[in-house]
């Protein structure tokens, strides 16, 4: 097993170490992560899967928590959309 | 697809774990449910870079014969039967005996500025940390009140964070008064020590708070309010908690009674950790905040009751109940100072799935009220954050648990074992 992972985030390749959340990954780019309904740029408040404000598309999936998914190889990352 | 399970527990915390392993020694058959990637909950979250302590490592290990279920999250609830949802599909967990080991998450309260990116919580910004985010050579706050500051901060200066200072808000006199009471636990004594050496050179001061943050798209200062007036620092994240609430949304959903003891609910357990549901017991933080070594304790005694084995479960009870007063001599210590519930203005918001500042929830004095004219509560987090920030500025308590526990799935809902991808994923079904 690699102790690298690569992923994409917006179309920005990333390198996290394996295990690493897709929060991380997200953080290494930038800190939107989602637009609230106010149109306000949101990043993660608790790290536990409890706030919501993680939410990004990840592999055309919405909503899905970054802070409670693992970095995979080549996933595809869109935040606030 | 129905799985049976002579114990199912939900949580693979400290509590968690040492209830699966003690019910599995007597020969049960186990289910550790998670909805985190790891077992390990709070304390013992696996770090991607450093080595786990000894005591986390030996619990995990121990799980030989235990089913332990991680990436599920338990959704609703059936008659004797939990429903779990996993990236691919949904299924039902039956079982005899049911553990609640559900923990804790952090108190966040608002201020002006709290929704900015790169404000967090204390013990939030420790877990992001430990799962890869890119903390060396930020510039980091860390404030709020308790001995949780000081694992996050040792955490964020172990991963290269340059702190520039902890902000608790207890006054220093009782900070003090703390310290003396804790010689009456040595190994806790001995932690606090531990931790402060790993933190020497960084400023930790007393009687403070966070008044408010400040930034256009991002965080870039905070204003500190102390014994000497106000004090503007550059930051690059504020990590900031104020203590811990109980998980209890799965408890209620199951109809466990809870009791306050604070302006949150806790699970109501007798002694032996029954809650009012026959078959269903409680341990950890889920019945009030106490620690790992109650959590471990908890989980213990959990674990023999759930195989019908009162007898070794008494046995642990006065060492239980001597870690529970370590809660006690915590919750007197680090009460929160009432200034810190005025720092939200009629402009800030409280709800930030839905945006809802706090002047548009005046004049409501119940959730339900509150819920149908402004939307609060009614979006992702299900009032999780904003429900627990009304109770504790004393507006009114949160509404009770409805299914689904998290936003789930449509097919979760209808009951379908797998999803029929990909089309069908792209559905969320919760209160919006
Ligand atoms: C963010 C945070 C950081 C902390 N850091 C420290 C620290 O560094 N040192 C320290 O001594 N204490 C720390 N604590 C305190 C901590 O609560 C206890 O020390 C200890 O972890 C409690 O153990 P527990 O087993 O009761 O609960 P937890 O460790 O909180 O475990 C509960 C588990 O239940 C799972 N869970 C809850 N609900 C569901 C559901 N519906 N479906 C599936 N799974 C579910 C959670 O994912 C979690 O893994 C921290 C607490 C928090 C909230
Ligand atoms: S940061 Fe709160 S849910 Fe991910």
């Amino acid at each position: 097993m690699s102790d690298i992972v690569r992923l994409s985030i917006d179309g920005q390749d990333v390198e996290v170490p394996t295990g690493a959340s897709v929060a991380a990954a997200i953080a290494h780019v930038g800190l939107h992560f989602r637009s609230s309904v106010s149109g306000a740029p949101r990043a993660p408040l608790c790290g536990m899967g409890v706030c919501f404000e993680c939410r990004v598309r990840i592999d055309g999936v919405m909503h899905v928590r970054a802070c409670m998914t693992v970095a995979c190889e080549g996933m595809q990352v869109h935040c606030h959309d | 697809m129905t799985e049976r399970y002579d114990v199912l527990i939900v949580g693979a915390g400290p509590a968690g774990l040492a209830a699966a392993q003690t019910a599995a020694s007597r020969g049960a058959r186990v289910g550790l449910i998670d909805a985190q990637a790891r077992a390990g909950g709070q304390v013992w979250r696996h770090d991607v870079r450093r080595t786990a302590p000894r005591a986390a490592r030996e619990a995990i290990a121990a799980l030989r014969s235990v089913e332990l279920l991680t990436n599920h999250q338990v959704v609703a609830a059936e008659p004797s039967a939990l429903r779990v949802e996993t990236q691919q599909g949904s299924s039902l967990l039956s079982y005899t005996s049911l553990i609640l080991a559900t923990g804790a998450r952090e108190l966040l309260l608002p201020f002006p500025g709290w929704t900015l990116p790169g404000v967090t919580g204390a013990g939030g910004m420790q877990a992001l940390v430990k799962q890869g985010w890119p903390i060396a050579g930020k510039r980091v706050v860390i404030a709020g009140s308790g001995p949780l500051l000081l694992a996050a901060a040792a955490t964020l200066r172990a991963h290269g964070a340059r702190l520039q200072g902890i902000y608790e808000q207890a006054p220093v006199a009782r900070v003090h008064a703390f310290a003396r009471q804790l010689l009456r636990w040595p190994a806790r004594a001995t932690q606090a020590v531990a931790l402060r050496a790993q933190l020497a050179g960084v400023p930790y001061r007393f009687g403070t708070f966070v008044r408010s943050a400040h930034g256009e798209a991002a965080l870039r200062t905070v204003d500190i309010e102390g014994p000497h007036g106000t004090t503007r620092l550059d930051c690059d994240l504020l990590a900031v908690g104020y203590g811990l609430v109980p998980n209890v949304e799965l408890a209620q959903l199951l109809g466990c009674a809870t009791v306050q003891r604070s302006a949150h609910p806790q699970v109501q357990v007798d002694p032996s950790l029954r809650t009012s549901v026959a078959g269903i017991y409680a341990a950890g933080e889920a019945n009030g905040i106490g620690g790992l070594a109650v959590a471990r304790l908890e989980g213990a005694i959990a674990g023999h009751m759930a195989v019908g084995d009162t007898a070794a479960a008494n046995l642990l009870l006065p060492r239980r109940d001597k870690a529970r007063g370590f809660a006690e001599l915590l919750a007197t210590h680090f009460s929160l100072d009432p200034r810190l519930h005025q720092l939200a203005d009629a402009q800030t918001l409280i709800c930030r799935c839905e945006d809802v500042t706090l002047g548009e929830l005046d004049g409501f004095s119940d959730a339900r009220a509150a819920k149908l004219a402004t939307r609060c509560g009614m979006g992702a987090c299900q009032g999780r954050i904003c429900g627990t920030v009304l109770a504790e500025l004393g507006r009114f308590s949160r509404s009770g648990s409805r299914p689904p526990l998290f936003p789930a799935r449509l097919a979760t809902l209808a009951g379908a074992a797998t999803f029929p991808l990909p089309t069908i994923s792209t559905e969320v079904a919760d209160h919006e």
